[in-house]
């Protein structure tokens, strides 16, 4: 990857996210700010990488601490995502939702 | 021998491959998670980009270290799992912070294996990864610190003269020894280590002096920075998935930021280097009138008998754990044929929209919740405004007093209702220490008591009337 093609990568994708976030109605501002918290624990793939070619001790120990912390931010964050977003339903279907888990 | 299918057997190919459907799932799933009928399939959408990504990412060649990998991954995912599962409702805003405060640390730890390394990938990947590594390390401590306060392991805010000054020093300082890394001019271990305990420090300072009611903002702005530190580290390991799914929380971080702050009628600016935050003015505005208090019953009869019932919950409520009593109570008045509704406030639970995943989890279907603008035009029409466990949000006094701390915040108008009722359980003032005049006005009532305990007694006598 060319430091152009990645500085393109980086523009298109700014867009993105202010796109895909721009009309969020404010009842779903805890969720998402919980969700694009557990997007960016895709950090986890790098630690992995960072730590896989760790080679002195203070390499490997740096490196699984941040494998460590970002295996939390991915399954952290998708579980607290999961558990809020699960308790919204609709009036029309609060049967079916409701009957699938309880919390 | 085609050049397809010499392609189709590198693993690079396949974790390049699975990386740009990781990014597809990630940007759909964060798009679902922008409508309430959505939300729920978004979070599996971009749960499963997410799998996709760890799992092939072990098929890099060249990789060792297997087994310590494995060993953090399962240890990292499974306290997650444990405290996340565990964690209440109410205090989910200082949870997300801890995730995210992880993801930042994360991010700082990629850099400085990289750093300790040496930066042999050339200037540009060692400055990437100086700015990477800083921004990552400050949200790590703001974000440690967010949590303590909010979990109330810290209570109170540490200000003093001069602390901006010190940040602001904290920050050239370790702009300085990044600088020295990053250019090479000295890339020692020590001036590696130096570099990133100042940017722990500087999170920790910098979050310090901000009070609790700004903490929302704080972690939504720390969780921007984590996307931003992930993607400049992503561009550092030439990892697209990185690179994108960063950029897009930061880009979207930034915006909610933003919305947040204006939902609670502060600027970012404020946020930071301001500190009302948690002091609220000693102001005493006068009022006049009396607190006129009210039996559960007549309550009852009231509401059971009223076309229309708006109800206005406040963290008061979630902190009595009554928001189940309360959805029990609606449901009574609704099969009466009582039209009832939620009216929220921006900052009505701890984070704009933590209120309502405290009503969704008590089973309130969400379009029976509106939000300020929406609801504000209705409580001329209402029968009943039922304040529970709300205060500042709704006092009047920030329409009318310029002397007010308050002055300017938008309210909900639950003064306009015919009748307001007001469960408190005692005579205090709110969070920000003023004086609510909306309490004293002719057409309020005061129904004092815990609020579960307010709720079932109004439940028994909405029942009562039959």
């Amino acid at each position: 990857m060319t430091g152009m093609v990645a500085l393109y990568i980086f523009m298109l994708a700014a867009f993105t996210g202010y796109e895909v976030i721009s009309r969020v109605p404010v009842i779903l501002h805890t969720p998402l700010m919980s969700g694009s918290n557990f997007v960016h624990g895709i950090v986890l793939v790098g630690a992995m990488v960072a730590l896989g070619a760790a080679h002195t001790p203070l390499e490997k120990s740096i490196g699984f601490i941040g494998v460590l912390l970002a295996a939390g931010n991915a399954v952290g964050g998708y579980v607290v995502t999961e558990r809020m977003l699960e308790m919204f339903k609709s009036s029309g279907r609060q049967g079916s939702a409701a009957g699938k888990r309880s919390h | 021998m085609s050049l397809t299918l010499t392609y189709s057997l590198t693993p690079e190919l396949a974790i390049q491959a699975s990386y740009f459907v990781t990014a597809v799932l990630f940007i759909i799933g964060l798009k679902r998670m922008s409508s309430p009928v959505t939300a729920r399939s978004g979070i599996i959408w971009a749960g499963s980009g997410m799998l996709v990504a760890t799992l092939v990412s072990f098929l890099y060649p060249g990789m060792s270290n297997y087994w310590l990998i494995l060993a953090a991954l399962v240890i990292g995912a499974v306290l997650a799992w444990w405290s996340g599962r565990r964690v209440a409702m109410t205090n989910m805003p200082q949870m997300i912070a801890l995730y995210n405060g992880m993801g930042g640390g994360a991010a700082a730890a990629i850099a400085a294996v990289e750093l300790y390394r040496g930066g042999s990938e050339g200037l540009a990947s060692s400055a990437l990864a100086v700015v990477g590594g800083i921004i990552g390390a400050v949200s790590f401590g703001g974000s440690v610190i967010a949590f303590a306060k909010l979990q109330g392991l810290i209570n109170r805010s540490f200000r003093f003269p001069g602390q901006q000054i010190l940040n602001i020093l904290i920050l050239l300082a370790a702009l300085v020894l990044g600088g020295a890394v990053a250019l090479q001019l000295d890339a020692s271990a020590g001036v590696v280590t130096a570099f990133f305990v100042l940017a722990l420090v500087l999170g920790v300072t910098m979050t310090l002096p901000i009070g609790g009611a700004d903490m929302p903002v704080v972690i939504s702005l720390y969780n921007a920075l984590t996307g931003l530190a992930v993607a400049f580290e992503g561009f550092v390991l030439n990892n697209a998935a990185m690179i994108i799914a960063g950029t897009v929380v930061g880009s979207a971080g930034t915006l909610l930021t933003q919305l947040m702050a204006r939902a609670m009628n502060r600027s970012l600016g404020n946020v930071l280097f301001s500190g009302f935050g948690d002091t609220g003015g000693a102001a005493t505005g006068t009022v006049s009138g009396s607190l006129k208090p009210i039996e559960a019953n007549d309550v009852g009869v009231m509401m059971a008998f009223a076309q229309k019932v708006i109800v206005v919950p406040g963290y008061g409520m979630a902190v009595a754990q009554a928001q189940h009593k309360i959805w029990e109570l609606c449901q009574l008045l609704i099969d009466r044929g009582v039209t009832v509704k939620f009216a929220i406030h921006p900052v009505a639970g701890r984070m704009p929209g933590h209120m309502n995943v405290l009503l969704a989890e008590a089973g309130v279907p969400y379009d029976l919740i509106a939000d300020l603008d929406e609801i504000n035009a209705e409580f001329e029409t209402a029968d009943v405004a039922l304040i529970i466990g709300a205060n500042d949000v709704v006092n009047p006094v920030a329409r009318t007093d310029k002397s007010s701390p308050i002055y300017g915040m938008p309210i909900l108008n639950a003064d306009k209702a015919k009748n307001v009722i007001v469960i408190k359980r005692g005579q205090g003032a709110g969070f920000s220490g003023i004086e609510n005049a909306l309490f004293y006005l002719d057409n309020t009532r005061m129904l004092y008591g815990d609020a579960q305990k307010a709720a079932s007694a109004l439940i028994q006598a909405v029942k009562a009337v039959g």
